[in-house]
C-alpha cells in the first residue's frame, strides 16, 4: 500500500522535496528519500547545503521553508537523492550576541549534531585542505548490517577482565604482524592473541570521530608532527573515527566497526566504548565552528552569565549534559550505538560533569544520570563512570549510581601503588581494596561490582614504567614537562628508565607481576592496560596522548623480551576465570554464616587468623572460602594469599584446611620463571603445610583443595 | 539445495556502486526469477561501493529464500580485501 504522505510536494532546482519527518533528528534513509532533521532552538533559519562527494563547493542549497519547520526543528524529504555520493552540511541563520551566548553566523557549513558518518579525515595522517570550508563532513548512512544471531553479550559484570586499549597503539608498532595496521579490521586479526591472553572485554579509548590535526604542536625533540592520537575530543557523537577503518578511505568505517564487534562476539568478548560527552573539539571561544556552536550554541555548551564558555573539562568547552536537549542527544547516541553496533557498555570519560547543572554546580539527582540509569536500551548495558572532572569535581564512592553505574575506582590505584613500592602507610586502605572497597561502595548498596580496579589506565605510567621511573619524562610532549600526573607513586628500582643491571630488571618483572597479581586477586572488576601484558614501556612518558609513534605504539617484540611477563598475566589471568571465589558480586561477610566451619573472608598474618601479626605494615594474607562461591553446586577451592612488601623475606603461618584438603602453590613472584607460576588446575603441593617463605616484595597464591 | 543446479553468469562491470545498482540487482533479480542461481563474475570489478556490498548480499537472502545459489568469482584482491574487513566475505561461496 503506498502512503499518500510520501509524493513530493514542492521542487526546488530540479530537486523534488517534501516537509520532513521531524524526529528522529539526522538524515535517515526511507526508501527513495532521505528525511533530513536538525533541531536549532535559537536559529531564525536554515539552509540545507549538499555537495558531491569530496567537492569544494555545494552543487546545490535548499533553504528550510516555513512549511518546513515543526517547533524548533527544522526538517525536510528529498526524493531520489543519490545518497551515496552526498555529503551534507547546514547552514544557520540567527543572532551573533556572544553575551547572550548566541554565535550563529550563516557563512559556517555545519555538521549535523546527529551525523552517522562523517568523512574528511578518512586515512589517519594524511593532510586535509585546510582552506576547505567544511572540513568534517557528514555523509548518509544507511544502518543495516547483517549481526545473523549477535547479541550484547551481557556477560554478568563480577566477571569481566576489561583490557583497555587504543585501536592504533595495538597494532601500529613493530612486529603486530597484521595487514591492516592501526585499524578495527586489524583488532580482528589479532582476536587469537586476546583468547590467549584470556580477557573478555576490551575497552576502545574514543572511537568517536576526531582530528587528529587537532594538536597543533611539533616535537621538541625531532621536529616531527605531534596528533591528538588519544581522540578525547569529538567531533561527533554517532560516527566512527573513519581513519581506524581500512575501509574508512571507501567510508566503510561503520560495517567494519560492525564486524569487529561481530567477531569479538563471536568469541566471548564485550565491547566497551570510550565516550567523551564532557566536552567537544569547538574548543573555547578562539575555537573552530565545527557544529554545536553554530547550530544551537547556547544549548550545546555550559556558558558563563555573560556567554564565556565554563572549562570543567580542561579542554575549554563544557557540554551542558543537564540541557534537557544536550541530555536526549547523549542518550539517543548511547542508544544507537547499542542498537546500531551492538555496544556492550560504555566508559564515559570525566563523568562528574554528567552531574553539573546548567550553571556548572554539582546536582544531587542528575537527571541525566538518572536517565540512563533507567534507560530500556541500555538496560543491560555496562555504564562506568570516570567520577571526576577536571573542575575539582571528585565523586570516587559518591557517583549517583541508582545500583547501576560502576566507577573507576582511582584508590585502588593509588594504594596498590603506594603498597607496591613499599609505602608502610597505607595497609588498611589496601585491605579496603582487596574486598571490593565497602568503604566506597557499601553504604549505597552497591556492592563489588561498582568497583572497576585498575592500576595502571591509559592516563599515566604503563605498568614497566610504574616501576622504572620515579617521574614523569614528558619532553617530547612539547609542554615542557608540564603536562601529565606529578603524583604517580612510582618507584623506578634503584635506577630511572632503562638499564642493564639484571639486579634492577629481575626486581622490575617481580613487581610487574606483584602488581597484576594484586589486580586479579581483589574483587571487583579487573582492568588491564594494553601493553602491560608484554612489559610495554612508553620510555617514562606518563601522558602519551600526542605521540603516535614508538612511544605509543606497542612493540611486539617485547612479547619474547619479556616472556616471563606475558606468561605470568596469562596463567593468573585463566586463574582468576577459574575461580569463582575471586569474582564476588556482592561484599564479604566475613562470617562463617552457613556453617562450613571457615568464614568466607578470613585477614591473617605472619601468624595464621592473626591480621596484625605483620612487619611494618608491609605484610598482610588472605583466605578466601571456596565453599561460598559453587558453581552449580560445585564449591570452588580455598584461595590463600600472602604479599609481602617488605624488603626481607617473612615466614608466614599458613591456616589450617579441612581434613583431607592440603595447599598446592599456584604463584610465588619470587621466584625465577617457570616456577613463578603454575598452570591453573596443575598446581604442585606444598611441601610444609604449616608456613611459607615469603620472599622480599613478593606474593605467593596457594590454593587449598 | 541441488548440487547440480544451473548457475547462469553474470559479469559485473568495472564498478558497482549507487550508479548502477539498481540494473545490476534488477539484472540479478531476472535471473532468479527465472530459477536460475547466479555465478557473478567479478574479474572485470575493481570497486564496490557499500551500495553494491548490499546488492549482492540482499541477491544472495533472495536466492536463499527461493532454493537458488549465488556464488561469486575471480575476486579482485582490491575488492576481496573491502569485503573481508566489512564481514561480508564471510556470507558467499565462491568458485
Amino acid at each position: 500500500m503506498l502512503r499518500v504522505d510520501l509524493f513530493p510536494t514542492h521542487e526546488y532546482k530540479g530537486l523534488k522535496l517534501r516537509a520532513g519527518r521531524p524526529y528522529p533528528f539526522g538524515a535517515t534513509v526511507i526508501g527513495n528519500m532521505v528525511n533530513f532533521s536538525v533541531y536549532s532552538r535559537y536559529a531564525t533559519d536554515c539552509t540545507l547545503v549538499l555537495f558531491h562527494n569530496r567537492e569544494e563547493k555545494p552543487f546545490i542549497e535548499i533553504p528550510f521553508f516555513r512549511e518546513f519547520r515543526l517547533g524548533n526543528v527544522f526538517s525536510m524529504i528529498i526524493f531520489d537523492l543519490d545518497y551515496e555520493n552526498i555529503e551534507y552540511g547546514f547552514r544557520m541563520d540567527g543572532p551573533f550576541k556572544p553575551e547572550e551566548g548566541h554565535r550563529f553566523d550563516r557563512s559556517k557549513i555545519l555538521l549535523d549534531p546527529y551525523a552517522r558518518l562523517i568523512t574528511g579525515r578518512d586515512v589517519w595522517g594524511q593532510q586535509p585542505n585546510w582552506d576547505s570550508l567544511y572540513q568534517y563532513r557528514a555523509r548518509v548512512l544507511l544502518n543495516d548490517f547483517d549481526w545473523e544471531d549477535d547479541l550484547p553479550l551481557e556477560t554478568p559484570v563480577n566477571d569481566l577482565i576489561v583490557y583497555e586499549m587504543h585501536v592504533r597503539n595495538f597494532t601500529c608498532g613493530a612486529g603486530s604482524g597484521v595487514r591492516h595496521q592501526g585499524t578495527f579490521a586489524g583488532i580482528i586479526e589479532k582476536i587469537p592473541y586476546l583468547n590467549e591472553l584470556g580477557v573478555n572485554c576490551v575497552e576502545l579509548m574514543p572511537i568517536h570521530e576526531f582530528d587528529e590535526f587537532e594538536n597543533k604542536r611539533t616535537s621538541p625533540i625531532n621536529g616531527s608532527q605531534l596528533y591528538n592520537l588519544w581522540g578525547y575530543s569529538n567531533v561527533g557523537f554517532f560516527a566512527p573515527k573513519a581513519a581506524y577503518a581500512a575501509s574508512g578511505r571507501f567510508a566503510m568505517q561503520a560495517d567494519e566497526l560492525k564486524n569487529m564487534v561481530k567477531q569479538l562476539h563471536r568469541n566471548g568478548i564485550e565491547v566497551i566504548l570510550d565516550v567523551v560527552f564532557n566536552h567537544t573539539a569547538e574548543g573555547n571561544e578562539q575555537g573552530p565552528y565545527i557544529s554545536y556552536r553554530g547550530i544551537d550554541n547556547k544549548t550545546y555548551y555550559m556558558l558563563t552569565p555573560d556567554g564565556h564558555y565554563y572549562n570543567f573539562s580542561g579542554c575549554g568547552n563544557t557540554m551542558n549534559c543537564n540541557n534537557p536537549n544536550v541530555r536526549d542527544m547523549i542518550v539517543e547516541s548511547l542508544r544507537y550505538w547499542v542498537t546500531n553496533y551492538h555496544i556492550d557498555g560504555f566508559r564515559f570519560d570525566l563523568a562528574a560533569i554528567l552531574g553539573r547543572d546548567q550553571n556548572g554546580n554539582p546536582m544531587s539527582n542528575p537527571p541525566l544520570l538518572e536517565s540512563l540509569a533507567h534507560d530500556p536500551i541500555l538496560g543491560k548495558t555496562k555504564l562506568i563512570a570516570e567520577a571526576w572532572d577536571a573542575g575539582g569535581l571528585y565523586q570516587v564512592g559518591s557517583f549517583p549510581s541508582w545500583g547501576r553505574w560502576a566507577e573507576w575506582n582511582g584508590k585502588f590505584r593509588d594504594s596498590m601503588r603506594r603498597f607496591l613500592k613499599s609505602d608502610d602507610q597505607v595497609l588498611s586502605d589496601v585491605k579496603e581494596r582487596i574486598i571490593g572497597s565497602p568503604d566506597l561502595y557499601a553504604s549505597q548498596g552497591r556492592g563489588i561490582k561498582a568497583s572497576v580496579n585498575f592500576i595502571t589506565a591509559h592516563d599515566g605510567f604503563t605498568m614497566m614504567d610504574l616501576v622504572s621511573y620515579n617521574s614523569k619524562h614528558n619532553e617530547d610532549n612539547g609542554e615542557d614537562n608540564r603536562d601529565g600526573e606529578n603524583n604517580n607513586n612510582s618507584w623506578n628500582c634503584g635506577c630511572e628508565g632503562k638499564t642493564d643491571n639484571p639486579v634492577i630488571n629481575e626486581l622490575r618483572h617481580r613487581q610487574v607481576k606483584n602488581a597484576i597479581t594484586m589486580l586479579m586477586v581483589s574483587q571487583g572488576i579487573p582492568m588491564i592496560l594494553s601493553g602491560d601484558e608484554m612489559g610495554n614501556s612508553q620510555q617514562g612518558n606518563n601522558n602519551a596522548y600526542c605521540q603516535d609513534n614508538e612511544i605509543a605504539w606497542l612493540d611486539w617484540n617485547d612479547l619474547q623480551k619479556n616472556a616471563d611477563i606475558f606468561r605470568y598475566f596469562k596463567k593468573i589471568i585463566k586463574f582468576r576465570r577459574m575461580h569463582k571465589v575471586l569474582r564476588y558480586e556482592d561484599n564479604l561477610r566475613h562470617q562463617d554464616y552457613l556453617g562450613y566451619g571457615y568464614p568466607d573472608f578470613s585477614w591473617h598474618g605472619v601468624k595464621a587468623w592473626q591480621p596484625e601479626s605483620g612487619h611494618d605494615n608491609l605484610t598482610l594474607a588472605f583466605m578466601l572460602n571456596g565453599q561460598y562461591a559453587k558453581n552449580d553446586g560445585v564449591p570452588d577451592d580455598f584461595i590463600y594469599v600472602a604479599m609481602n612488601m617488605h624488603w626481607e623475606m617473612h615466614g608466614f603461618e599458613l591456616p589450617k584446611l579441612p581434613q583431607g584438603m592440603a595447599w598446592h602453590v599456584f604463584a610465588n613472584t619470587g621466584i625465577q620463571t617457570p616456577y613463578d607460576i603454575f598452570e591453573p588446575g596443575e598446581e604442585p603441593v606444598v611441601e610444609n603445610q604449616n608456613e611459607v617463605l615469603v620472599g622480599p616484595r613478593s606474593i605467593i597464591i596457594l590454593v587449598g583443595r | 539445495m541441488d548440487k547440480a543446479q544451473s548457475l547462469e553468469t553474470y559479469k559485473l562491470d568495472k564498478a558497482l556502486d549507487s550508479f548502477n545498482y539498481q540494473q545490476v540487482q534488477d539484472d540479478i533479480m531476472g535471473i532468479l526469477e527465472r530459477g536460475s542461481g547466479v555465478m557473478i563474475d567479478m574479474s572485470a570489478c575493481n570497486y564496490i561501493s557499500s551500495t553494491g556490498l548490499r546488492v549482492l548480499l540482499c541477491s544472495k537472502k533472495v536466492a536463499a529464500a527461493k532454493g537458488l545459489k549465488i556464488c561469486l568469482s575471480g575476486i579482485s584482491d582490491e575488492v576481496k580485501d573491502i569485503m573481508n574487513v566489512t564481514g561480508f566475505i564471510n556470507f558467499f561461496d565462491y568458485a
